[in-house]
């Protein structure tokens, strides 16, 4: 019987115990915060969309040998010393590749990061910027690469065409050293 | 459409003792993507089947077509609630693998960072068992809370949730300046609010009618399923790996073991289940206050190690304890950069296997109460 | 006795004021509903330290009302399976029945919709029929989890009716009238007069006033589990019945479900007003004493208990389906049977 009553009122008293709590929430502050007006602001090392920044980008190919989900690719091409147009990184040594095709797929990317620390130059780095969303999934296909296709093939063309030319060379120089050794 | 028939019943035809419900895997508390098919005789739960494989990624045969070090972000994504927790087993079969020394400041951040994510672990396994019983509120504060070791965490790795913070030899990045003074802040809070929710949920008598003596675990039957964590603990076996095979820095700290001691309801139930949960909660904040203390205030974070890791030729199991419980990872090397085979004793997968064992005889909703009790993550379930 | 609707008194009782009369309680519930989905919405956010909706006009008071065209342009789905009429029926009837209840619910000394004389007796004649809609929609719905809520809830409304019913005939007892009008009446002067405090009468009354506290502690929980809310909201339990009785129920015929579960809050706390809590009389005697300032008081009391039930659902977890009938039958019941008689011996002796 005792029990009984202990019960009632063991259960009536921590209702009210707990309405006493919920009401003392009532006027502290609210911890919301209303997003698109304000935001958090995120540390400085986020690991949200990535960035490449071309002029430190050598085309080592290091970051997608990293990338856990194969979401970068890579490829580039060696300057050829007689092409017109000569670039220079963003530290003023010469740029000795050309990054003909720098893509990188959001759609895929985990944000892991590793591609970050594989790369030698800190060329890809992430932002803080984590609003890009797409209706159109392949609009995450980021292509980072400031070379335009045909551009991209012109200097492959020029490379092909200055190794040919080295061949040459190298060909007639040894044909003439033969030849030079006959005598 | 249309071809569906009605049949006429005769009442003779009724089948009417037994019915055949799934709970998920679309269901406001199956927590995830989970399958239980029961059966109620009327509300009495007569039998529970777990159906699994909602959320099978394939996660162990992945991993033989990963380097090491690409492992370490789907590890992550097992317990993605406890991601720093998953980490460390698996970086720790490395390095002894290895044979590296970690630095003395590293082991002092790791068990911080684990602790850390412990309290958020368990935040939201009392929070969503709260839920499960009806209670809304308490899961907001609870969540109020994390947010603060969320972002803690995100300072030093730069991700919320999936940190790939661990390194073979090291962590990515330092400590920030400040990073005492807001584990401090955490840990505060995290007693003050545990002090509310005791009031507010843990002894509302509604709460403890509910979940005291419901869905108990014997110690016999736990240890039989291979439980760990505070699924064994609730049950009154005081097994923690932290303390039993000490591993990192763990023997320098002083911390208790909480168990189920039955002083609601009895030894093994649901209650007992969710209170060495809270209980644990403050002894994270003891090792949290220690390991600051003790902390070097210098040290290098990052070991020499080549960036390429290989393994040499051989095995090696190492396990931690998680936040749910005992997590293993077991490596075969065949002395190349990936593994050759790579296993993951996931806890939750163990923990959630007794749930037809303990679910039986009770009602419809303690079921709901007791999946809630043993903190199950699909995304380790499944893997 | 005198009048109790003054649109009869000014218009005469003809076809328009009829309808006048039957559709003033239904623009009340419209917009009644509305503030209280609003209360629930802010009252649970604030409680959580959230703001709640912002976004739906100033502070996003507009949001109940963005909610409701919400659902109304939903997509109205029946299931395949499902016994189209009584499918359909359910959301009617629960409605009809939450509505039916205003008729004789005394908003001021000036109006009652219908003043019949059994007016408690018609409150709860009418409350039952919720309940029929209720095994309607889930039986009809062909799916287990509405099945079972329906069955919860019909084993519930059976077992906190007699509670609530004892709690009402003691005032029964005390007024020796049914008509809520007259037990309105007869509690004015004063919040002293209050039935919660024993009704009118000398200081004799002192003793009896623990059990008409307890009565209206009594009635106001079992008025709870009558409403489906927390902690008694078995036969919607979210967390294992998904919805309850109204799983497969969308757009429109949810709204109707939705709106039935606030009238029927509205109801209940206008009942509890009414006989406990004084009705429209002020609390302060002759002061703010009036036809008009009934109706303020009236809906200002209805409402506080509307808030009460809303703070605590946002507090307690929920009972289980045997906890609850144990609650019902074995403390409940008992304690208003004690009630009850001591309140019957206070009215022989008087
Ligand atoms: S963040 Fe990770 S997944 Fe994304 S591109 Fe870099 S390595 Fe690949
Ligand atoms: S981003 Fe860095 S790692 Fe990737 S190709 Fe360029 S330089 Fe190499």
């Amino acid at each position: 019987m005792f029990e009984y009553f202990k019960n009632i009122w063991s259960g009536f008293t921590t209702a009210l115990h707990g309405m006493a709590i919920t009401s003392s929430h009532i006027f502290a502050k609210s911890v919301t915060i209303q997003y698109p007006d304000e935001k958090l602001t995120l540390p400085s090392n986020a690991r949200n969309r990535l960035q490449l920044e071309m002029s430190r980008c050598n085309a080592c190919n290091s970051c997608a040998v990293a990338c856990p989900v194969n979401c970068i690719t890579v490829e580039g091409t060696r300057v050829s010393p007689d092409d017109p147009q000569q670039d220079v990184h963003w530290d003023g040594k010469p740029r000795k590749m050309w990054v003909t095709r720098y893509e990188i797929d959001f759609a895929k990317c985990c944000f892991c990061g590793l591609c970050q620390s594989a790369c030698p130059t800190d060329a890809i780095k992430h932002t803080v910027e984590y609003e890009y969303s797409e209706y159109d999934r392949n609009k995450l296909l980021y292509k980072f690469q400031t070379l335009s296709p045909a551009e991209a093939e012109e200097k492959k063309r020029l490379l092909a065409e200055f190794r040919a030319k080295e061949k040459e060379k190298e060909c007639s120089s040894t044909a003439g050293k033969a030849h030079e050794a006959k005598e | 459409m249309g071809e569906i028939k009605r049949m006429d019943l005769e009442y003779s035809q009724l089948d009417s003792d037994r019915m055949r419900i799934n709970v998920g895997p679309q269901h406001p508390s199956t927590h995830g993507v989970l399958r239980l098919e029961v059966e109620v005789d009327g509300e009495i739960v007569t039998e529970v089947v777990p159906h699994l494989g909602y959320l099978h990624r394939s996660f162990e045969k992945h991993c033989e077509k990963l380097n090491y070090q690409q492992i370490i972000p789907f590890i992550d994504r097992m317990d993605y609630i406890s991601a720093m927790n998953n980490e460390w087993p698996y970086v720790m079969a490395l390095e002894k693998m290895l044979d590296i020394k970690v630095p003395e400041k590293v082991e002092y951040i790791r068990v911080i960072v684990a602790e850390l994510n412990r309290i958020a672990n368990h935040q939201i396994a009392v929070a969503t068992f709260g839920m499960d019983a009806g209670a809304f509120t308490p899961f907001l504060y609870y969540f109020r809370d994390r947010e603060a070791i969320i972002s803690i965490l995100e300072r030093l790795s730069g991700a919320r949730l999936l940190y790939n913070y661990f390194r073979v030899g090291g962590m990515a990045a330092d400590i920030y300046p400040g990073f005492k003074d807001d584990c401090l802040n955490v840990v505060k809070q995290v007693r003050k609010t545990n002090a509310e929710i005791m009031k507010l949920l843990i002894h509302n008598s509604i709460f403890i009618k509910r979940s005291a003596n419901v869905g108990i675990l014997t110690p016999e039957v736990a240890i039989n399923y291979a439980c760990s964590g505070p699924v064994l603990r609730g049950s009154g076996v005081a097994h923690d790996l932290r303390r039993d095979e000490p591993y990192s820095v763990y023997d320098r700290f002083d911390f208790e073991i909480p168990v189920g001691k039955g002083d609601v309801g009895v030894v093994g139930d649901c209650w007992n289940r969710n209170i060495v949960r809270v209980h644990e909660m403050e002894q994270s904040c003891r090792i949290i206050e220690q390991a600051l203390a003790q902390m070097p205030e210098t040290g290098d974070v990052k070991a020499m190690i080549p960036k390429r890791i290989k393994l040499p030729k051989g095995e090696v199991y190492m396990r931690t304890e998680n936040p749910k419980g005992d997590l293993g990872f077991y490596i075969v090397s065949n002395g190349t950069d990936k593994p050759e085979r790579m296993k993951a004793r996931g806890t939750s997968f163990v923990n959630l296997s007794v749930i037809p064992e303990i679910s039986k005889g009770y009602m419809f909703a303690d079921l709901i109460l007791i999946l809630g009790s043993i903190d199950i993550v699909l995304g380790e379930v499944d893997r | 006795m005198e009048s109790t609707n003054f649109l009869w008194d000014l218009f005469g009782r003809n076809v328009w004021t009829v309808l006048a009369v039957i559709s003033l309680p239904l623009l009340f519930v419209l917009v009644y509903a509305l503030i209280a989905i609003l209360a629930e919405l802010k009252i649970s956010a604030w409680i959580q330290e959230r703001l709640g909706p912002m976004r739906t006009g100033p502070w996003g008071i507009l949001q109940p009302v963005a909610e409701v065209i919400k659902l109304l342009q939903k997509e109205d789905i029946t299931p395949d399976q499902s016994s189209k009429l009584l499918y359909n029926l359910a959301p009617f009837i629960i409605f009809t029945g939450a509505y039916a209840a205003f008729a004789v619910i005394p908003f001021s000394s000036a109006f009652v919709p219908a003043g019949i004389d059994v007016g408690l007796f018609y409150v709860f004649a009418i409350g039952s029929i919720s309940a029929m809609g209720i095994v309607m929609g889930g039986w009809a719905s062909n799916n287990k989890y509405s099945l079972m809520g329906a069955m919860r809830s019909i084993s519930q409304l059976i077992s906190y009716e007699i509670p609530a019913a004892m709690a009402i005939l003691s005032v029964v007892v005390l007024t020796s009238s049914m008509n809520m009008q007259e037990i309105s009446s007869m509690q004015s002067g004063g919040f002293w007069n209050w039935f919660i405090f024993g009704g009118p009468g000398g200081w004799s009354k002192l003793w009896v006033i623990p059990f008409t506290i307890g009565l209206t502690i009594i009635y106001f929980i079992a008025s709870l589990a009558e409403t489906n809310r927390v902690p008694f909201d078995i036969p919607e339990g979210e967390s294992e019945l998904v919805a309850g009785f109204h799983t497969e129920y969308s757009g429109m015929k949810f709204a109707m479900f939705f709106f039935a579960e606030y009238a029927n809050m509205f109801v209940v706390s206008a009942i509890l007003t009414t006989i406990f809590l004084g009705g429209w009389n002020s609390p302060f005697g002759d002061f703010l004493q009036g036809p008009w300032w009934g109706v303020f008081w009236f809906i200002l009391k209805s409402f506080f208990i509307v808030l009460l039930q809303i703070w605590i659902r946002w507090t307690l977890p929920r009972f289980r389906v045997d906890q609850l009938m144990h609650v019902g039958w074995k403390v409940l019941l008992p304690l208003s049977f004690v009630c009850f008689v001591a309140i019957s011996l206070f009215a022989m002796l008087n």
